[in-house]
């Protein structure tokens, strides 16, 4: 497998934080890389350092040594502007809390990540319905973001996170807030813009059957990775919303 | 992100705090509404002093007794006796004061004027029969008197009409004799009311030539003042040039520093009761000025309480795309808004009460007020206000620009 086809590669990630005099390492050296186009999951228990490594990957973060390569470009040494552009094309993310804006309707809230883009205006209303069509909410589209049910925010959010269409897609705990129905369908939702739409995903999760909708599931203990393997009989899309 | 998005981002930033903005701006409003008031209201007085000054006409200069003051507790001009009936003469010279039109002399006396058993305490004005032309006096009965009058030293007076109306009650007044520390004096014209507000109030006032007041009232040979006329094109600071020279000459005075009378020129006097009412009316604009600071302050504070209390949205905006820059002027802008609107309600405010009491000085008062809408402070006052919202806004903006995206949206 050649280093061009790696949307991922880091080497040696360590983090650790400073508080006043307390040095507390949460990341120990961890290397590892994603194909374009996988579908991968991150376990591990809560305080495993699975969140710390998603924000470095996700560029919320930057790790306190080694190295990570996005696109094949080094991300050590990009400034406030660059960071915030690679954010903003080529990364989508989704959180476990939704983070919606409120009182700003569903269109709004999808259209978000295109106020920082260099996307022409005439072009934001087609690719923010077409982004809200792909996750079956074209017909919420002025109610604000209260008046829905948790997993059609979380669909709002996917939306939000693709409407830029960005190579890869974060997903933090995506299903942690849901019921099992909900979570079920933003998980097909999920898979199946891996499938149809060949965008990398990494997703964080401690739900094993979660895990079940990747190819791959790294698992990550005390800010190691305790295991890399290929999922065995991944799942199937079944969920009735998704067409 | 483009300008019309962060504006629009940070107008909502502020609607969804509705009254919390409203009560945050109060500061900015009444800051502004005070300056506007105050600048509006100077500039009303300075109109209606600069008014008066040139009703007087701009070809006027008086000459003054003594040395003029240098200060509040300088009282060399009072008691000074050196204009008399020569330098009258001298100033009269076409040869001296090849510009001078017309000059006329004028004494001043107070005392009580009395007609049978009614005493009213006046003010006497002894002038020439020039001063019904330079003061625009009209009587309403009978006529001024004359240039005869004046050198015949006449018993003669016109009264005001206030003085009419004290003395005589009903009757008329013409051809009766009033009587001023004993001595008569016959009624000869009496003038239309004036009303309030003007420099000379003559209503109150008995005028007489001024010979008669200096021969018969003051029993003195000097005058209060020497008013003169300029001709139409002259050129009133060489008039005033003229007179200096030709009273030195007269006094033998070789030090212009020694000079034992000064001449005042409208544009002169015109020109000090601007200074003063200007430096009124700045200082006043300071004062002002210590609630906008205030409010400034508070504008601060509020948003720094929205930059925590949106620490959510700022790390979300972050996670999608925006740059430092992006939060910086969403923050700056929301704060420039807010007091840039508090600026705009302080002008509408502050010209509007400024626009009432015009209205109620000029309607109920009978003074000669106009409205005068201060673009000056408006001007100043918008500027103001905005400039505070970018001082006072840059600080929380910046703790927005600088949080982390992680440490924001794990902020709880």
């Amino acid at each position: 497998m050649s280093v061009a086809e790696n949307i991922i590669e880091v080497e040696n990630i360590k983090k650790s934080y400073h508080d006043g005099s307390v040095s507390t390492s949460v990341l120990h050296g961890i290397s590892f890389s994603v194909r374009k186009g996988e579908f991968v999951a991150i376990m591990g228990p809560s305080g495993s350092g699975k969140s710390t490594l998603l924000h470095v990957l996700g560029l919320l973060d930057s790790p306190t040594s080694g190295s990570y390569h996005l696109n094949g470009k080094d991300t050590s040494g990009f400034s406030d502007i660059e960071v915030a552009q690679i954010r903003n094309k080529e990364i989508g993310f989704v959180f476990q809390v939704f983070n919606l804006l409120a009182r700003t309707s569903v269109l709004e809230n999808i259209k978000l990540p295109l106020l920082y883009s260099d996307v022409p205006e005439h072009e934001w209303d087609k690719l923010a319905r077409d982004a809200a069509e792909a996750v079956g909410l074209s017909h919420r589209l002025e109610h604000s973001p209260s008046e829905l049910s948790g997993g059609e925010r979380q669909r709002v959010a996917i939306a939000r996170a693709l409407v830029n269409d960005p190579d890869i897609i974060f997903a933090d705990e995506p299903t942690g807030n849901l019921d099992s129905k909900s979570g079920k369908t933003v998980m097909s939702i999920i898979q199946k813009l891996n499938e149809d739409r060949g965008k990398t995903i990494v997703l964080i999760t401690h739900e094993i059957s979660t895990a079940q909708h990747a190819e791959r599931i790294v698992k990550i203990l005390d800010g190691n990775i305790e295991s890399d393997q290929k999922v065995a009989h991944r799942l199937k899309i079944t969920d009735e919303y998704v067409k | 992100m483009r300008a019309k998005y962060t504006f629009q981002t940070s107008l909502r930033g502020l609607s969804t705090n509705r009254s919390r903005s409203i009560l945050t701006i109060f500061g900015i409003v009444i800051g502004i509404t005070a300056i506007m008031l105050v600048v509006s209201l100077g500039a009303g007085a300075q109109q209606l002093i600069l008014a008066q000054v040139q009703g007087l006409g701009t070809q006027t200069v008086a000459i003054i007794p003594g040395r003029e003051p240098t200060g509040p507790s300088d009282i060399a001009s009072l008691y000074s006796d050196s204009l008399k009936e020569r330098d009258l003469a001298a100033l009269k010279s076409k040869a001296n004061v090849p510009g001078l039109k017309d000059a006329m002399p004028v004494s001043f006396d107070a005392g009580s004027a009395s007609y049978g058993a009614n005493n009213y305490q006046v003010s006497v004005f002894g002038g020439t029969e020039l001063m019904a032309e330079m003061f625009d006096l009209h009587p309403a009965a009978g006529s001024f008197f004359d240039k005869s009058d004046v050198e015949s030293r006449a018993d003669v007076a016109v009264i005001g009409a206030k003085v009419a109306e004290h003395l005589f009650e009903n009757s008329d007044p013409v051809n009766k004799n009033i009587k001023i520390k004993g001595r008569s004096f016959r009624v000869v014209a009496v003038l239309g009311a004036t009303g309030g507000g003007s420099l000379f109030n003559f209503d109150d006032m008995v005028i007489m030539p001024y010979v008669t007041v200096q021969d018969y009232l003051l029993g003195v040979k000097y005058f209060n003042r020497i008013i003169v006329e300029a001709e139409e094109n002259a050129d009133v600071s060489i008039v005033a040039d003229d007179i200096r020279i030709t009273l030195r000459d007269s006094h033998n005075i070789s030090d212009p520093a020694k000079d034992d009378f000064f001449v005042q020129t409208q544009k002169d006097l015109a020109d000090r009761l601007s200074t003063i009412t200007s430096a009124l009316t700045w200082f006043l604009v300071a004062v002002a000025s210590i609630a906008l600071f205030v409010g400034g302050v508070g504008i601060m504070n509020i948003m720094l309480v929205a930059v925590t209390e949106r620490t959510h949205e700022i790390g979300l905006r972050k996670a999608v795309g925006a740059t430092e820059k992006d939060i910086l002027s969403q923050f700056l802008l929301e704060a420039v808004l807010l007091t840039g609107i508090g600026g705009i309600v302080g002008i509408i405010l502050g010209s509007l009460l400024a626009f009432i009491i015009a209205f109620i000085l000029s309607t109920f008062l009978h003074i000669n007020w106009q409205f005068i809408f201060p673009w000056s402070g408006a001007i100043l006052g918008f500027t103001v206000s905005t400039l505070i919202g970018l001082i006072f806004g840059v600080y929380p903006a910046k703790q927005a620009a600088k949080k982390s995206p992680i440490e924001a949206l794990r902020y709880e």
